[in-house]
C-alpha cells in the first residue's frame, strides 16, 4: 500500500510537467495582449512605446525558450510567477479564492452524497414503482436544469420572498459560522443538485447491476434479509462507480463553478479563471491549470484508495 | 432635441441644486459607513498608470489632488491641496500656494516637494512606473521653491492647465517614499485623503476609515465606506437586498425602472449627460472607406434623432452630438450640427441622398463586417441599431462581436472595415476629446488611419490658444471639419443614471464618471 502510494505519487510529477509544457505553448496560441488590455481598457491614448516598455517590464518581449525557461526554473521552484494584470504572486491570487471554492466543493459534495445514495438506493430497490418515477423524474430534472440558471431562481425567490439576499464577501466558517453558511449554502444547493442527480442515476443503476450479481441471489436464496444483503453486500460494490463520479465532479467543482460563481458574486478559483482568461494574464491560467490539474490527479488517487477499502479484492500493492 | 437636451440638463441642475440646497439646510450628521458596489476592480493602486473609473473609485477617497473638479459646479476648479493659485500674465506660469498643516496618513506632513515629485514621477516616470498621461504633461515643468509653492512652468503655450491638473489621475505621493521606491503606489496606500485605508480583500471588498488628520477640519463625515465588487448584474440585486446602498458609474433605464418600482421613496435619483460616447470609426486604409462621400452617406443613413428617443429608453444612448458632448460650452449649438451630414432631421432626405452617393460610387450592395465588442450596454444596441439603419439604404452588414482584449488588437492592428469605438475621459477638453479623430502620427488611438493633418493642425492649435472664446471657435471648426470628413462619427452620446438610497447625502452628480468620488462631502441622514 505505502509502495503503491509512492509510485503514484512520483507519477504526479511527470504528469504536471506534462500539463505545464501543453498549456505553456497552447494559450500562447490565444490572440490578444494582457498589456493592451490592462493600459487601454478605458479608451487612453496609449503610445506604442508605453506598451513595449511594460511588456519589456513584465518579461514578455523575451524569446519564448527564454520565457519557457523562466517558467520551468520557477516551477521547479514552487514558484508560478506573478499575474501579470495584478502583479501580485499566482499562488498569493490562488491562495485567497481556494477556501471559498473548497468549500462550496465540499458542502456540495455533502448534499450530494445525503440526497444521491439514499434515492439511488430506494429507487432500485423499488425498481419501476411510483417511487422510482418520482426518483428519476427529480434527477433527470437536476440534469436538466443548469446550476447557474437555478442559482438564479434561488436568488430571485429570496428576493421576492424574504426581500433578502446572501452577503457579498467571504466570511471564514471558524470566525462566524452563520454569515459564512448564509453566503456558501446557496450556490452549493444550486451545483449540489445537479451533481446530486448524477451520482443518484449512477447509484441506482449500479446497484441494479449489482442486484443481479450471483452472489445476490445466493444470499437471496439462503433467505438472508434484504436489509443485510444491501448493507453487506451490494451497497459496496455498488459505490465503487458512485465514489468515482463523486470524486471527479468534487475535481471539477474547484475550478469549474465559473458561472454560479458569477451568480453569486462568489469569489473563487472558477471566476478568477475566467477573469484571467478575459485579459490573457498568462502566468495566472498557467498556475490555475496546474492547480486544477493537481486537483484532479489527487482526487483520483482518493478514489483509488477508497476503491481498495471499499472492495477488498482490490489489491493496491 | 436640444430642447430634450437642455431640458434634462435644466432638470438635473434643478434637481442638484434643490439636492444641494436641501443638503445645505441639512446639517451633516457624522457617522456611519457608505457601502456602494463597484462593477470593476483595480490591477493594482497606482493612480498615475491608470485610466479605469474601477481605481478611482476605491482610491480617490485615499488621496488628494492638487486642484479638483467642482462636484457642485463641474467644470469649474477648486483648491484641493492647493490654497490659491495666481497665473502669469502671458498664462504660462502658474502659481499654487500649497496648504500648510497637511499630513500624509501616516503622520509625515505633505509639503511642495510631494507634489514636485508626483508631477516629476507623472511627466518624467522613472525606469519600470508606466504614466499614461505622460504626453499630456509633456508641455510642463514643475517647480517648488519653497514648501509652500509649486510653480508650474509651460515650455509650449497649453489651454486648460488647470482642468488637466484637476485629473482624478493625479493622486498626490509622498516625495520620500517615492526615492525610496519609484513603484511604491502600485502597491500601497499612502495619501493625505479623507479616508485611510483599510483593506483590499481581492475579488471581493475594499475598506477605508475616516483619517482624523484631514486637513478640511469637519471631515470626513463618514467613519467610513466599504465597497463591494460586483458584475454588473448583481447592482440591482445589491441594492435591493441592503447588501450596498449605491453604486456612482451609472446604470441603465431598465435598471432604474426596477429599483424604482421596489424602492419608491428610498431612492435618489440623477440623470443627465455623461461625457462618454459611442462612435462608428471608419477604417480609411481599405476600400471604400478612403472616399469621403462614401463615409458621410453611411453616416447620412443613421437616423440619431430617432435612435435617441428609442435607443435612451433600452440602453445608455440617448443624446445626439458631435464630438463635444451636447450642452458642453465649446460643443456645436444644434441649429449648425444639423447641418453637418448624418445629422439631418429629415432622415428620409437624408438616405436617399445617401442611397444616390453609393449608386454613384458604384457601391449599391455596399457589405462589410461591423467589428464590435461583446459587452450587452451600450455596444451591443449600438451595432444592432447602425447596421439596421445602413440596411435601409441597401448596405449589408455582418455584426463581428469579439471579446475586448481581442477586439483591442484587431482595432490597434488596422483590420478591420468600420468598428463601435468608445471616447470617455473625465473632463470635456477638446485636447482629451479629439484624440481618436487625430492622425496616428499624433495620436495612438487614431484608428481610423486617416493622413489628414489638417485635423492635426487645428487640434495643436486649439490646445495652444488660452483665449477661451478663441479656442471655442477653434473646436468648433474643427468639429464641423471632423465630422464633415467622417473618419470617426459618433453614434449617440450616454446618459448618466445614477441612483441611491435616500439617506446618502452630499454627493453631487457630474458628467463624468471618474469625478467627485472622494466622499469627504458625503454624510448618512440615519
Amino acid at each position: 500500500m505505502l509502495w503503491y502510494l509512492i509510485r503514484r505519487l512520483f507519477l504526479v510529477i511527470p504528469t504536471l510537467i506534462g500539463v505545464a509544457i501543453a498549456v505553456f505553448f497552447l494559450i500562447r496560441v490565444m490572440p490578444g495582449d494582457v498589456v493592451v488590455v490592462k493600459l487601454r481598457a478605458d479608451g487612453a491614448d496609449v503610445s506604442e512605446e508605453m506598451i513595449q516598455a511594460e511588456r519589456k517590464r513584465l518579461g514578455l518581449d523575451k524569446p519564448l525558450y527564454m520565457q519557457f525557461t523562466d517558467y520551468m526554473v520557477g516551477l521547479a521552484h514552487l514558484d508560478l510567477g506573478k499575474s501579470l494584470w495584478t502583479g501580485d504572486s499566482v499562488n498569493k491570487e490562488i491562495a485567497i479564492r481556494i477556501p471559498v471554492s473548497l468549500q462550496i466543493a465540499v458542502m456540495a459534495s455533502i448534499i450530494a452524497v445525503l440526497i444521491s445514495i439514499p434515492l439511488g438506493t430506494i429507487s432500485a430497490l423499488y425498481r419501476d414503482t411510483w417511487i422510482d418515477h418520482s426518483v428519476r423524474v427529480l434527477a433527470v430534472s437536476g440534469l436538466a436544469v443548469p446550476s447557474f440558471w437555478l442559482g438564479m431562481l434561488i436568488i430571485l425567490a429570496l428576493l421576492a420572498l424574504f426581500n433578502w439576499l446572501p452577503k457579498i464577501g467571504y466570511v471564514p466558517l471558524w470566525e462566524d459560522p452563520i454569515a459564512n453558511l448564509s453566503v456558501t449554502i446557496w450556490p452549493a444547493i444550486s451545483v449540489g443538485y445537479r451533481y446530486a442527480a448524477v451520482a443518484t442515476r449512477m447509484m441506482r443503476s449500479a446497484l441494479l447491476e449489482v442486484m443481479r450479481e450471483d452472489y445476490i441471489r445466493t444470499a437471496r436464496a439462503k433467505g438472508v434479509w434484504t436489509r443485510l444483503i444491501m448493507r453487506r453486500h451490494a451497497l459496496r460494490n455498488a459505490l465503487l462507480p458512485v465514489v468515482t463520479v463523486i470524486g471527479l465532479e468534487f475535481a471539477f467543482l474547484i475550478g469549474g463553478l465559473v458561472v454560479t460563481e458569477q451568480v453569486f458574486n462568489i469569489n473563487g478559483v472558477g471566476k478568477l479563471f475566467v477573469d484571467a482568461t478575459t485579459r490573457g494574464d498568462f502566468n495566472l491560467i498557467q498556475g490555475l491549470v496546474l492547480f486544477i490539474a493537481t486537483m484532479f490527479i489527487f482526487v483520483n488517487l482518493i478514489v483509488d484508495l477508497l476503491y481498495a477499502w471499499l472492495d477488498p479484492r482490490i489489491r493496491l500493492s | 432635441m436640444l430642447r430634450t437636451v437642455l431640458r434634462t440638463v435644466i432638470a438635473s441642475t434643478a434637481a442638484l441644486l434643490v439636492g444641494a440646497g436641501i443638503a445645505g439646510a441639512q446639517t451633516p450628521k457624522k457617522g456611519g459607513t457608505l457601502n456602494f458596489g463597484v462593477v470593476a476592480e483595480p490591477p493594482n493602486y497606482d493612480c498615475h498608470g491608470s485610466t479605469t473609473f474601477a481605481l478611482v473609485h476605491p482610491i480617490a477617497p485615499h488621496y488628494s489632488l492638487l486642484v479638483k473638479f467642482d462636484g457642485k459646479e463641474y467644470p469649474k476648479v477648486i483648491p484641493d491641496l492647493a490654497e490659491s493659485w495666481t497665473v502669469s500674465p502671458d498664462r504660462m506660469t502658474y502659481t499654487f500656494k500649497i496648504r500648510t498643516g497637511v499630513k500624509f496618513h501616516d503622520g509625515s506632513p505633505l509639503t511642495s516637494e510631494d507634489i514636485k515629485a508626483t508631477y516629476d514621477r507623472i511627466i518624467n516616470p522613472p525606469q519600470g512606473v508606466v504614466s499614461i498621461r505622460k504626453a499630456y504633461y509633456a508641455d510642463l515643468v514643475v517647480e517648488a521653491p519653497d514648501p509652500t509653492t509649486v510653480v508650474f512652468k509651460l515650455k509650449n503655450p497649453m489651454a486648460g492647465v488647470l482642468e488637466a491638473l484637476a485629473s482624478p489621475f493625479n493622486c498626490v505621493y509622498s516625495a520620500a517614499k517615492l526615492k525610496e521606491n519609484p513603484r511604491y503606489p502600485e502597491t500601497q496606500i499612502m495619501g493625505s485623503g479623507p479616508f485611510a485605508f483599510v483593506q483590499h480583500v481581492k475579488g471581493s471588498t475594499w475598506e477605508g476609515k475616516r483619517f482624523d488628520g484631514y486637513f478640511r477640519k469637519g471631515q470626513p463625515y463618514l467613519d467610513g465606506y466599504k465597497i463591494f465588487f460586483v458584475k454588473s448584474g448583481g447592482v440591482v440585486p445589491g441594492i435591493l437586498g441592503g447588501q450596498f446602498d449605491a453604486e456612482f458609474r451609472g446604470r441603465n433605464p431598465s435598471e432604474k425602472a426596477q429599483l424604482l418600482e421596489k424602492m419608491k421613496d428610498k431612492l435618489t435619483v440623477h440623470e443627465g449627460t455623461w461625457v462618454n460616447n459611442l462612435m462608428l470609426v471608419f477604417n480609411t486604409t481599405r476600400k471604400p472607406f478612403d472616399d469621403v462621400k462614401v463615409r458621410q452617406a453611411l453616416s447620412m443613413a443613421i437616423d440619431r434623432w430617432g435612435g435617441s428617443d428609442a435607443l435612451s429608453k433600452i440602453s445608455i444612448l440617448k443624446f445626439v452630438g458631435g464630438v463635444m458632448r451636447p450642452g458642453y460650452s465649446m460643443s456645436l449649438p444644434e441649429a449648425e450640427l444639423v447641418k453637418l451630414p448624418g445629422y439631418s432631421k429629415n432622415i428620409n432626405k437624408s438616405r436617399e441622398e445617401a442611397k444616390k452617393i453609393l449608386e454613384q460610387a458604384g457601391l449599391k450592395d455596399l457589405k462589410f463586417k461591423l467589428l464590435n465588442r461583446n459587452i450587452p450596454e451600450p455596444y451591443t444596441p449600438a451595432g444592432v441599431y447602425s447596421i439596421d439603419q445602413w440596411r435601409r439604404i441597401g448596405v449589408t452588414v455582418e455584426h463581428e462581436q469579439l471579446e475586448t482584449k481581442l477586439y483591442q488588437e484587431r482595432v490597434a492592428k488596422g483590420d478591420f472595415d468600420v468598428a463601435v469605438e468608445f471616447q470617455a475621459d473625465f473632463m470635456d477638453d477638446p485636447t482629451a476629446q479629439f484624440s481618436k479623430f487625430l492622425t496616428k502620427k499624433l495620436s495612438p488611438s487614431g484608428y481610423s488611419g486617416h493622413t489628414d493633418t489638417k485635423i492635426d493642425e487645428m487640434y495643436t492649435k486649439q490646445r495652444q490658444t488660452m483665449d477661451v472664446a478663441e479656442r471655442t471657435k477653434i473646436v468648433r471648426e474643427m468639429e464641423r471639419y471632423a465630422l464633415t470628413q467622417a473618419y470617426n462619427v459618433p453614434i449617440l452620446w450616454w446618459q448618466r443614471i445614477i441612483m441611491y438610497n435616500k439617506k446618502i447625502k452630499g454627493w453631487y452628480m457630474t458628467p463624468s464618471h471618474y469625478l467627485w468620488q472622494d466622499l469627504s462631502t458625503v454624510w448618512l441622514d440615519q
